[in-house]
């Protein structure tokens, strides 16, 4: 199915939800409100001639000064029919939350995680949301637009210096930063 | 009553209570058979693992942040350090991203040679898998004699670019140089070598009762399952499902040669095992076509705008000099304004690359889809409910680099 049709069997079925649908190349991005992300998705993957059984990738992007400031990108695609459609949602930066997927795909799991901690956007349900490239007891959210390249302002790495004082013996090894 | 002595009770109440304790156990992020940095915290029943939680991000470089400040051209030498052990699948991958969002069409020659040099990338990944795999089991040998022919492809690389891991060899709209005639040859005499010491590799491990053992039945992974974990690559063509990019994407000329996709049956570590040997001889039958039918011809694009000019050219006259100066400090000044997402089958599975152009020289987003990350992902799926010795081939055979995981 060309993906303009599965749009138009979206703009059937959740006429309230489609916002937008743009193309560029061949791809379709189809905008939709974050409310019915999880039954969009249900439906793209249960229906039976468009079977987007593969979440190729899941991934957020953040647009400083927009009014929906955050957006998340499911790029789904059907093994069976090669078909691919992306979906997006935007969230305001005041309530960054959608509804999780991994209900439908559990590859979406860990794409959610890495969402969460590099843009700080909650999805709602995941079943272990927690840092996952970035340490557990780090601060902010690196992939957003206003975090500075050089890490937060006047931070430099200190766990060479942590271990070292951690271990007293150290001196008698004699050794020096 | 009983008649037992309190020994014999003590024994028996020790016994109850080590059958009830769950153990956790760490492993990693030092081990060596982890394959890299990846930490797994295992909790054990017995032998059996209960519950197997995943930690990654000890290797996290913030690639996709730095993409974001660096111009197109300077993004190549950031694709080398994702998946290391075959650097030269990424630098296409990223290319052919690249190019499609430009729309740029590389000439005939370049497709050629990037098929072969990608299909080499392929061979020494997979010899690389199959050493550390067969290593990690407990066979040695093997280690050793695919380590011989990785060098040789190596050399090869060294040769062409000067670089044998970090290659950096392909360039937006088409290469850093082309290919001596030379060369070819001497790498479709590798080529005619090649299936023999595959099948070495197949008598040393592949009637191995030790290897069987531990490969067949192990790690089961379903084709439902595999699909909806969002595997790729061997691994999910191990449970049965033909899906390889390489056979309805644009990309390359595999469309011209003749070649299959070769898929496994059970989904267990022996049928990722299979798949990626039968790879090996597919591999090599790509790049014996592509050496025969290999046309004359331009290596770059005429793309002014992004592609660098003809060294010749550069060397010869003021305008290209400049042309090429620009283009080397500045990078591309525009892009076209969109959204793309463009796949490419490395040799772990999908790479995909997602842009989002804002129309300046640099990505405005740069997310990377990596097989390996996802594939980290579905271990506990592979592991929960097997012993805890299978971890180790169960980590060997979804084949990832932690490079790439955490990018």
């Amino acid at each position: 199915m060309e993906p303009l049709e599965i749009v138009d069997r979206l703009k059937e079925r959740f006429s309230e939800e489609l916002v937008d649908v743009k193309q560029f190349r061949d791809q379709v991005f189809a905008t939709v409100k974050r409310e019915k992300i999880l039954d969009i998705c249900r439906y793209l993957h249960d229906a039976p001639d468009i079977q987007m059984n593969y979440l190729a990738d899941l991934c957020g992007v953040d647009y400083p000064g927009r009014r929906l400031r955050f957006e998340v990108v499911y790029n789904l695609y059907s093994i069976k029919f090669k078909h691919r459609l992306m979906i997006k949602v935007q969230l305001p930066e005041s309530d960054p939350s959608v509804d999780s997927v991994v209900s439908v795909w559990k590859g979406a799991n860990w794409h959610e995680r890495e969402a969460c901690d590099m843009y700080g956007i909650v999805f709602n349900g995941h079943p272990d949301l927690r840092r996952i490239l970035m340490p557990e007891d780090w601060e902010g959210y690196p992939l957003r637009k206003d975090y500075p390249l050089k890490g937060p302002e006047g931070w430099e790495y200190k766990g060479f210096e942590e271990l070292r004082d951690l271990h007293s013996h150290d001196k008698e090894w004699n050794i020096q930063s | 009553m009983e008649n037992i002595s309190s020994k014999e009770v003590d024994a028996r109440d020790s016994d109850a209570r080590l059958s009830e304790k769950e153990l956790t156990l760490n492993m990693g992020p030092q081990h060596p058979a982890t394959h890299g940095v990846l930490r797994l915290v295992l909790d054990l029943s017995g032998e059996t693992i209960v519950k197997c939680t995943p930690y990654v991000g000890y290797l996290h470089r913030g690639v996709e942040k730095l993409a974001e400040n660096r111009n197109y051209m300077q993004i190549i030498p950031l694709t080398d350090r994702l998946d290391y052990i075959a650097s030269m699948a990424n630098n296409i991958g990223y290319c052919v991203a690249v190019e499609k969002l430009f729309g740029i069409k590389v000439p005939e020659r370049t497709e050629y040679i990037r098929t072969i040099v990608g299909e080499m990338a392929r061979i020494t990944n997979h010899l690389l898998w199959l050493a550390t795999h067969a290593l990690d089991i407990g066979a040695m040998t093997v280690f050793l004699y695919c380590f011989r022919e990785r060098e040789k492809i190596l050399d090869f690389f060294e040769r062409l670019c000067g670089a044998r891991l970090t290659v950096s060899y392909p360039r937006i709209g088409g290469l850093k140089n082309d290919v001596d005639d030379q060369w070819l040859e001497d790498l479709y005499k590798f080529t005619d070598e090649f299936p023999g010491r595959v099948e070495q590799y197949e008598t040393l491990i592949d009637k191995n009762r030790i290897w069987l053992r531990r490969t067949k039945g192990v790690g089961v992974i379903s084709a439902e399952d595999a699909i909806n974990w969002g595997l790729s690559g061997p691994a999910l063509r191990g449970s049965g499902v033909s899906y390889d990019i390489r056979k309805f994407s644009s990309y390359g000329v595999y469309d011209k040669v003749k070649w299959q996709v070769c898929i496994g049956k059970n989904g267990d570590i022996y049928d990722r095992y299979r798949v990626r040997m039968e790879e090996f001889r597919e591999s090599n039958s790509i790049i014996r076509q592509c050496i025969e039918q290999i046309p004359k011809g331009p290596i770059m694009a005429d793309a002014p705008k992004f592609t660098l000019p003809a060294k010749d050219r550069v060397l010869a006259d003021m305008e290209h000099l400049i042309h090429h100066f620009v283009l080397i400090t500045k990078g591309p000044q525009t892009a076209p304004e969109g959204e793309l997402y463009v796949a490419t089958e490395v040799p772990k599975g999908e790479l995909g690359f997602f842009f989002v152009s804002d129309g300046t020289g640099r990505p405005y987003r740069m997310r990377i889809r990596s097989p390996s990350f996802v594939h980290v992902s579905a271990l506990p799926a592979i592991c929960e409910g097997e012993l805890v010795a299978d971890v180790i081939a169960n980590i060997g055979s979804i084949d990832i680099v932690l490079g790439e995981c955490d990018r």
